[in-house]
């Protein structure tokens, strides 16, 4: 086997003895890369370079429909490029970055500015999201038309909800127009002024403002039925509560374009972790309770949830160090992502891939060169995880320049091994190779 | 003890201890010359971020009667306004050589989140709506001594007002139950927490019902900015529903005693003047405010030989 500094070089790179799985099921064979593209599947490939993948799987690449990378604007807690090595590390060759910048994504010159830094760290596709309305202010719309001509398909002002429901009305039948997709931050902030932590019993007795559930629920209502009434396709960010789900189900049952996601610390944490008074913690939406972690997880197995998204958000160590209602909401996702779906889904290995890739790269509008089955001609975008090894998580070993991961000290079980973003290694053995 | 951040980390033997504690220090209060070396060489420093008129006095009279240093810090002269963090801050007090925090903050958790910071012992003096502990010692400590008993079984404690952005409420539930007594919470649901199914609690709102009963009536300061949120329409409603007038005061069962944690709202919670009844104990909860700090800090910073060293040097 060769070692990880000769394959990033160009030639026939060709994946050793691993099983490919995607939506056909599983496969052992072997895949051979050159050019960008994937060029030839089978047994016993020879190449330039040989990169061992026994005992792994090969997927196409992860999609993270919800990144925050905090560039332009906050680059004391990540940058793009430093964003896009935890994605490589995590397995992710498309990132969508979340709007919510300084200045915000609500222009042309800003969402090339993010794509531009994307490439130049090259290590996975940045894919911009644009704000639903200038300035996220929620007052009036974003030049949506002119950031879809700009190749933007996916719009959020995520970080808030559109409150107002005629502009949110307004915003789903000009979408609808461009042929591009709203998503949604559901949060009626009225009732979650001040709110701190899931409103439960620990609330209650740690006398923290709580956030209730129905804040969520109402918007959730809200825009499935302005979509079944301008026929807007919705996708919905990071739902954490049981009746989210069934609103969605129902949803979808109707027939209705909507879609939505969860996030890996939704599935697997609820709020009594906030006993700890641990801001890392605290996240918007908040943890939830057992009850709704178990239907988020029934979501995702019968296909109501269609991706898996790690809302990462990363904050510097001063910010976390204020008080639980003075510090940001926001956890570190990308490199724990894979680990922690592995261990809290009980899904096969062809639906794990379909949420964390052939689903988010359709939502993100990827899919020509994201999210594709490992065949002849498709881009090489594609992740090597060994799915059994376990593994200590480790703040100081995360290629985030943040440090607020929830899971410190925490074993997973699951690991990627290798990334490949468009045919060039960006990950080997674990290590980002740039 | 290593800290005192919520009577249930404190637990049914920590409050017991204190209370027990706080006797001896009373004895010493009575003195013609109220003091004793026992904490001499110890500094106290007090991080005060929220106003407080009785709780910061009481603490620093308590430390300087036990001998402490004090040192005080002042939100508004300290480097906080130029934008210190209080990691920072709790650090650089760490490094000048204290052995005790008394914290109080608006923000619940503060008191934990110092204790990662400092090798210091941490005395929570109110966090948000969580926890007043000492607040709690004090109420405790008042009804034993002005009923004469140890222990609370039988009693039903009834507290009335804005329980759900109480820290007192919610260190005195604990603490009250703890000792056996049976806790009545009365207000509107918009003053209550969520869900307080898992307190050892009955619940009612209104408060004619269950003056019959109550043996300890703990009026609540009700905050006026609780109108603006919509927690109760204005205060004159209020009064008349949870107001202590005299006609209510007819109602408790001979032997009630009446308790605030002050400041009072004169007109609002309260529509009778306290000091003209006899079975009033809010002066007594002030006076022993003082004995109750004293315990806490000899027990965090005295060491191993607590009480009989107490002894020794009171003798």
């Amino acid at each position: 086997m060769t070692r990880p500094a000769e394959v990033s070089a160009v030639g026939r790179v060709v994946l050793k003895d691993g099983t490919i799985v995607d939506s056909r099921g599983e496969q052992r064979l072997d895949v051979a890369m050159e050019n960008g593209v994937v060029k030839e599947v089978g047994v016993a490939l020879r190449g330039d370079r040989m990169v061992d993948a026994r005992g792994c799987f090969v997927a196409p690449g992860f999609v993270d429909l919800h990144a925050h990378l905090r560039e332009p604007g906050k680059e004391e807690a990540e940058t793009i490029e430093t964003g896009s090595r935890a994605g490589a590390k995590g397995g992710y060759t498309a990132l969508v970055a979340m709007p919510n910048t300084d200045p915000p994504q609500d222009s042309v010159a800003v969402i090339d500015f993010v794509r531009e830094q994307g490439k130049r760290a090259g290590l996975l596709e940045v894919v911009p999201s644009g704000c639903i309305t200038l300035g996220r202010q929620g007052e009036a719309l974003a030049p949506l038309a002119e950031l879809a001509a700009a190749g933007v398909r996916l719009f959020t002002d995520d970080g808030s909800g559109v409150q107002n429901e005629l502009l949110m009305r307004r915003a789903m039948e000009y979408a609808r127009g461009l042929g591009v997709t709203l998503a949604q931050h559901c949060e009626v902030t009225s009732l979650t002024k001040g709110a701190v932590m899931n409103e439960c019993q620990c609330c209650t007795s740690l006398g923290l403002p709580g956030w209730p559930s129905i804040a969520e629920e109402l918007m959730v209502f809200r825009d499935i039925e302005l979509a079944r009434l301008t026929g807007a396709r919705v996708h919905f960010l990071h739902l954490s509560t049981a009746r989210s789900v069934e609103l969605v189900r129902a949803a979808k049952r109707d027939g209705l374009p909507i879609t939505a996601e969860v996030t890996p610390h939704h599935l697997s944490l609820d709020d009594t972790r906030l006993t700890s008074f641990d801001t890392v913690f605290k996240v918007n939406p908040p943890l939830r309770s057992l009850g709704d972690i178990a239907a988020l997880r029934a979501g995702v197995r019968d296909g109501t949830i269609d991706a898996l998204a790690t809302d990462h958000a990363p904050h510097p160590r001063r910010d976390k160090e204020l008080s639980l209602d003075q510090a940001p909401p926001g956890m570190l996702g990308l490199e724990t992502a894979l680990g922690v779906a592995l261990g809290v889904l009980d899904v096969d290995l062809v639906h794990l891939v379909r949420i964390m890739s052939t689903q988010p790269a359709a939502i993100a509008g990827i899919s020509d060169r994201h999210g594709r089955d490992i065949e002849v001609g498709v881009p090489a975008n594609v992740v090597v995880f060994d799915p059994d090894v376990s593994w200590t998580v480790s703040p100081d070993s995360l290629a985030s320049k943040s440090r607020n991961t929830p899971y410190v000290g925490m074993t997973l079980r699951g690991k990627v091994r290798h990334t490949f973003f468009d045919g060039v290694a960006t990950v080997l053995d674990g290590d980002a190779q740039r | 003890m290593k800290h005192l951040r919520s009577i249930d980390e404190l637990g049914h033997d920590g409050v017991v201890r204190l209370l027990e504690l706080t006797t001896h220090m009373v004895e010493i209060n009575s003195r013609p010359v109220p003091k004793v070396p026992a904490l001499r060489g110890r500094t106290v420093a007090s991080l005060f971020f929220e106003d407080s008129t009785r709780t910061r006095l009481s603490f620093e009279t308590a430390a300087k009667r036990l001998s402490a240093d004090t040192m005080t810090f002042s939100v508004s002269t300290s480097s906080v306004n130029k934008g210190e963090s209080l990691r920072d801050t709790v650090e650089t007090i760490t490094d000048m050589g204290v052995d005790a925090f008394v914290v109080r903050h608006k923000s619940t958790g503060i008191p934990w989140q110092i204790s990662d910071w400092t090798d210091a012992c941490v005395v929570n003096a109110g966090d948000g709506w969580h926890q007043h502990p000492t607040q709690a010692l004090v109420d405790c400590f008042t009804v034993r001594q002005a009923l004469g008993r140890d222990r609370f079984d039988g009693l039903t404690l009834t507290i009335v007002g804005d329980i759900k952005h109480s820290r007192v409420a919610r260190s005195n539930i604990s603490a009250f139950s703890m000792l056996g007594a049976n806790v009545v919470l009365v207000a509107p649901p918009t003053l209550l927490p969520p869900d307080v199914s898992h307190w050892p609690v009955e619940v009612s709102h209104r408060l004619d019902e269950v003056l019959h009963r109550t043996d300890i009536l703990y009026m609540l300061r009700l905050q006026s900015e609780r109108m603006s949120q919509g927690h109760v329409p204005n205060l004159r409603e209020y009064a008349e529903a949870f107001g202590l007038d005299a006609r209510r005061v007819g109602m408790l069962p001979s032997g009630a005693v009446l308790m605030h944690p002050g400041p009072m709202n004169r007109g609002v919670e309260m529509l009778i003047d306290p000091s003209t009844l006899t079975n009033s104990l809010i002066h007594q909860q002030v006076s022993n405010g003082v004995s109750v700090r004293m315990a806490v800090l000899f027990d965090l910073l005295a060491g191993e030989s607590s009480a009989s060293h107490l002894s020794q040097e009171a003798s």
